[in-house]
């Protein structure tokens, strides 16, 4: 279990979400153990009575980095100051629409946890929803089961929250309307950048294909999985990759960290001779359909911030759809000459299974809209993974050289 | 307003005939129903050998059972196990839950011997006893034809076959509306009550306390059934049964082959559900109340078997014929033989003697198991006491007695655990560890790693034992949780319930278990595994590795389990955590 903790204590500073140092972690099986291992640290001592009130296994107390700390302090008193109940923030991104609802906020400091309420009333909003802000921009998360529930959910809280601000404040722009806290906080958060993992300026060499067999295929998804989470291409280690084989979609499974595919890989044949996609990632039917319909015989899926920024970034005034856009917008739209399609999680009726795949019968690469980007490639995956690095390089720079402008 | 539960009916035979009453329901937030119910009426009993005529024969169904609750219409029959020798449960399909709550009980307990083999029929909670002498004789078919005489039986029917005649602890209850046989020996149980069959009707009204928020608590439910890519999804248990998992266990290595000899099976693809479905084209049939209907039907009407005897008529037999492995499911069925333990028996067989049975041979080899004849009724006796006979106890592939199911637990740490320590022997169903080990929901966790395991079993198997006690469907647990099934019995009962509150009801049942199992009188079987998953290796996957267990992590893991259960180092109950659980202590 200690070995356990250190390794998510490592990837929370790895994924530059925080500073070591800045995060308590507890996790138990018939007793706590806990990240810092001092027991009197007011971050473990919070953690572990917030899992025992909650009757969680696990818990993380997190003091972000700069950017995702300033972005989670702005809302948290735009919510605290507005709010005649309890107050919450609703990002309008597709995590965080499907799986968090809202960000409930509290209105008393969480690092360090100074106020006694604070872990009643952190209880009390966990009862009913994944994670809590703090009034300083801080932030903590149960693990129900184990200590990867509350890991992804501080991580994808901080993505939640970065890509809300920037989306806020890009459409403030438009409106005039950028008030000061707003700009004292894009201070903040453009300080705070070069302290995050940097995109690497090229893209590295993967294996070349066609793959010749469902071993260097594996290898080959592995690679590509563990170097877009190391290149900050994803929130959370999630996303997916798949490769087509011999009739067989090799596809990582639900719930896979990219960056740990190794025996998290499914082999599904697409001729409905096997069930073996019960475990396969929840866009299984998006990546069949797309290596079916299209040339493509590699796909690569990543939830690259600045892209996903630019894909919820749109002008059109007075639109019908203006709240359903992720699922409604019939907009023929371009991000950096990438196609935007909306779609939601999954092969409903609205689901990206069937607007993802016409939008990369000519690109590389296309948006989800408020979700993320899929690239694909006919061989393998050298060309999606630069795709998917330049879009968002090319993303980056132009939502900073847009900020700048203010 | 709250809802009155529905009574006890209690009926206790004799040789003059039977003496029934009705009694209020004892403790409907202490012990809902279903499993809860059925281990609190065994309790006082729990000395007894299993088939003593004041043994107790427990069928419940729960607060949830003869409303529109989705995968809540199913009930729980329960005794002392002739095969485990503990307090052994199982869930029962058809419509029997339904017929009790529309007669206005919560469920029956069944005491006593009849004189001779007879029929017990319930109707609107009245009970009567019908002499069938010939019932011995009759297969399960052939008795529901006796019993239709032109028109089938309007209720549910729950009947023994020629297996627990014969007196094989396989033997096990079938019911409808497509047979499956329970396990533990239930059958043998009733036959020793001289009780053939239940015929179960009702014809009142099930009152529900809250219909509007019964009609959201149901909703909430089914989006979330919906949303499950292993119960709705393209390929899971709403389109192919419960034997869509066979290709997941053979992705994982996990396919118990050869007797748990090696952990995949070439042929998979040969017999898996896809390949069923090509083969039978089936049709679709299931409970009362589930719209996801999992059970199979060939054209021919036999019922194709479910994943685990459809794993182990196949590769833990190592035969690749479907058609076979439909055969003999079938017969099982027919002979109220449980034809998980049956495959497994004959698995343990073959490797003893060397020789695995030829396909052609099954029908006769099952045959004379179900009615014991010649070498037949050694192996009916159930793998762990043909093994020890044998003098081959390591090639008994079973826990407390019970064969295990059609998952290998080298491929998943917590489901070795939960297999060790399950109360009714081994069963992947008590925690459910193929959820998050397997299907990764709700969240994957570290199939090969103990660290955790222990918290998160003892908080499924919780879990579980409140849904047994509902009674929902385990497979529901892939979708739902405590939380909406609260909703759901707040709304029907009227009575207020909590996730927590059904937890605890969860755990009270648990550790009632581990009361019962410490009281019989050779002492509780142990919470241990085959030495076989500690020294061998499963069959490799195509990018890992399947190491045995490491027995000193699998040891530290157990002992976790007993702190958490508040057990003793050995595993035995202690009057303390019994008093906070508000059951009743004995030395």
């Amino acid at each position: 279990m200690d070995r356990l903790i250190a390794r998510y204590a490592e990837k929370l500073v790895r994924a530059g979400l925080c500073a070591p140092g800045d995060a308590a972690l507890c996790a138990r099986d018939d007793a706590f153990f806990t990240h810092p291992a001092d027991p009197a640290h007011p971050g473990v001592r919070f953690a572990t009575a917030l899992a025992e009130s909650l009757g969680s296994g696990a818990a993380i107390l997190l003091r972000p980095s700069p950017p995702y700390r300033a972005a989670a302090a702005h809302f948290a008193r735009a919510a605290l100051s507005g709010a005649d109940g309890p107050a919450a923030v609703f990002p309008r991104d597709c995590e965080t629409r499907t799986f968090f609802h809202d960000l409930p906020v509290l209105p008393v400091p969480g690092w360090p946890p100074t106020d006694p309420r604070s872990v009643s009333l952190a209880a009390a909003a966990l009862s009913r929803r994944k994670g809590v802000l703090f009034a300083d921009g801080s932030m903590a998360a149960p693990g129900p089961m184990i200590l990867e529930q509350a890991f992804v959910t501080v991580s994808s809280m901080c993505f939640a929250v970065a890509v809300a601000f920037f989306s806020d404040y890009l459409a403030g722009q438009r409106l005039g309307a950028i008030t000061p806290d707003m700009a004292r906080t894009m201070d903040t958060v453009l300080a705070g950048l070069p302290g995050l993992p940097p995109l690497p300026d090229t893209a590295p060499a993967l294996a070349a294909g066609p793959f010749a067999d469902a071993a260097s295929a594996r290898r080959a998804m592995a690679r590509a999985g563990r170097l877009t989470v190391e290149s900050g291409l994803v929130d959370s280690a999630f996303g997916n990759v798949s490769a087509l084989v011999d009739g067989i979609l090799l596809i990582s499974q639900t719930g896979a960290a990219l960056d740990e595919l190794e025996g998290r890989i499914d082999a599904c044949p697409l001729d409905d001779s096997s069930c073996a996609a019960l475990t396969a990632s929840s866009e299984f039917t998006a990546h069949a359909r797309i290596v079916s319909e299209t040339p493509a015989r590699v796909v690569l899926h990543g939830h690259p911030k600045f892209s996903v920024i630019l894909s919820m970034d749109c002008d059109a005034e007075n639109c019908p759809e203006r709240r359903q856009c992720h699922t409604s917008c019939r907009a023929c739209r371009f991000v950096c000459g990438t196609p935007v399609v909306p779609g939601e999680v999954g092969c409903g009726p609205r689901g990206l299974a069937r607007t993802l795949p016409p939008a990369l019968h000519r690109h590389t690469a296309a948006m989800v809209l408020g979700h993320g980007v899929f690239t694909v490639d006919d061989t393998d995956f050298n060309r999606a993974f630069a795709a998917m690095l330049e879009l968002e390089k090319t993303c980056r720079d132009e939502v900073l050289e847009r900020v700048k402008k203010s | 307003m709250a809802a009155t539960p529905g009574a006890i009916l209690r009926v206790h035979l004799r040789a003059d005939g039977l003496r029934a009453g009705q009694t209020p329901h004892p403790d409907p937030d202490g012990f809902p129903g279903g499993r809860a119910l059925a281990v609190l009426e065994t309790l006082p009993f729990a000395a007894l050998p299993a088939t003593h005529p004041d043994a107790p024969f427990c069928l419940f169904g729960g607060p949830l059972s003869g409303v529109a609750a989705p995968l809540c219409g199913r009930a729980v029959a329960a005794a002392l196990s002739p095969l485990t020798d503990t307090f052994f449960d199982a869930q029962i399909g058809g419509r029997a839950a339904f017929e009790l709550a529309k007669s206005g009980l919560t469920g029956l307990v069944l005491t006593g011997r009849a004189a001779v083999p007879s029929g017990l029929h319930i109707e609107d909670g009245q009970a009567r006893l019908v002499p069938c002498p010939a019932a011995p004789e009759l297969t399960a078919t052939r008795l529901a034809t006796h019993l239709a005489q032109g028109s089938p039986h309007p209720g549910a029917l729950v009947c023994v076959g020629p297996a627990a005649w014969s007196g094989s602890p396989l033997a096990g209850l079938v019911y409808g509306p497509v047979a499956g046989v329970t396990r533990g020996g239930l059958g043998l149980v009733l036959a020793a009550k001289n009780i053939a069959y239940l015929a179960i009707r009702g014809t009142g009204r099930v009152p529900v306390a809250d219909p509007a928020g019964f009609s959201s608590a149901r909703a909430d439910i089914m989006r979330l059934v919906a949303a499950s890519p292993a119960l709705a999804g393209a390929h899971g248990i709403g389109r192919f049964g419960t034997a869509a998992l066979l290709d997941l266990t053979d992705a994982r290595s996990m396919t118990p082959t050869a007797n748990f000899q090696k952990t995949r099976f070439a042929a998979h693809k040969s017999v898996n559900a896809p390949a069923l479905s090509r083969l039978f084209a089936p049709r679709r049939v299931g409970c009362r109340a589930c719209h996801l209907r999992c059970g199979r039907v060939a054209g021919d009407g036999r019922p194709l078997p479910e994943l685990d005897a459809l794993s182990h008529f196949t590769a833990l037999l190592e035969n690749p014929c479907p058609h076979t492995a439909l055969a003999a499911n079938a017969l099982c069925l027919d002979l109220g033989l449980d034809p998980v333990s049956t495959a497994s028996a004959l698995a343990c067989r073959a490797e003893i003697t060397g020789r695995s049975p030829d396909a052609p041979a099954l029908p006769s080899l099952i045959a004379d198991m179900a009615h014991g004849r010649g070498p037949g009724r050694e192996t009916a006796c159930g793998p762990a006491a043909f093994a020890a006979r044998s003098g081959r106890p390591g090639a008994a592939m079973a826990v407390k007695g019970l064969p295990l199911p059609a998952f290998d637990p080298r491929g998943g740490y917590g489901l070795a655990l939960s297999f060790a320590v399950s109360t009714r022997g081994g069963c992947h169903l008590r925690a459910l560890a193929i959820g998050h080990e397997l299907l990764r929901k709700p969240v994957a966790t570290d199939r090969f790693d103990f660290a955790g395991k222990a918290r998160i079993i003892v908080q499924s198997e919780n879990a579980l034992a409140a849904m047994d006690s509902l009674v929902a469907c385990p497979w529901l647990a892939l979708a739902a949780s405590l939380e909406e099934l609260a909703a759901a019995v707040s709304a029907v009962t009227g009575r207020p319930a909590t996730p927590a509150g059904l937890a605890r009801a969860g755990a009270r049942t648990v550790y009632a278990e581990r009361l019962i199992n410490a009281r019989r009188a050779a002492g509780p079987a142990p919470d241990d595994l085959p030495p076989r998953f500690f020294a061998d290796p499963g069959t490799p996957g195509e990018d890992f590795a399947v190491p045995p267990l490491d027995r000193t992590a699998f040891l530290a893991a157990r002992a976790a389990y007993y702190r958490i259960r508040g057990l003793s180092p050995q595993g035995l109950p202690l009057p303390e955590t019994a008093g906070e659980l508000g059951l009743p202590w004995t030395a």
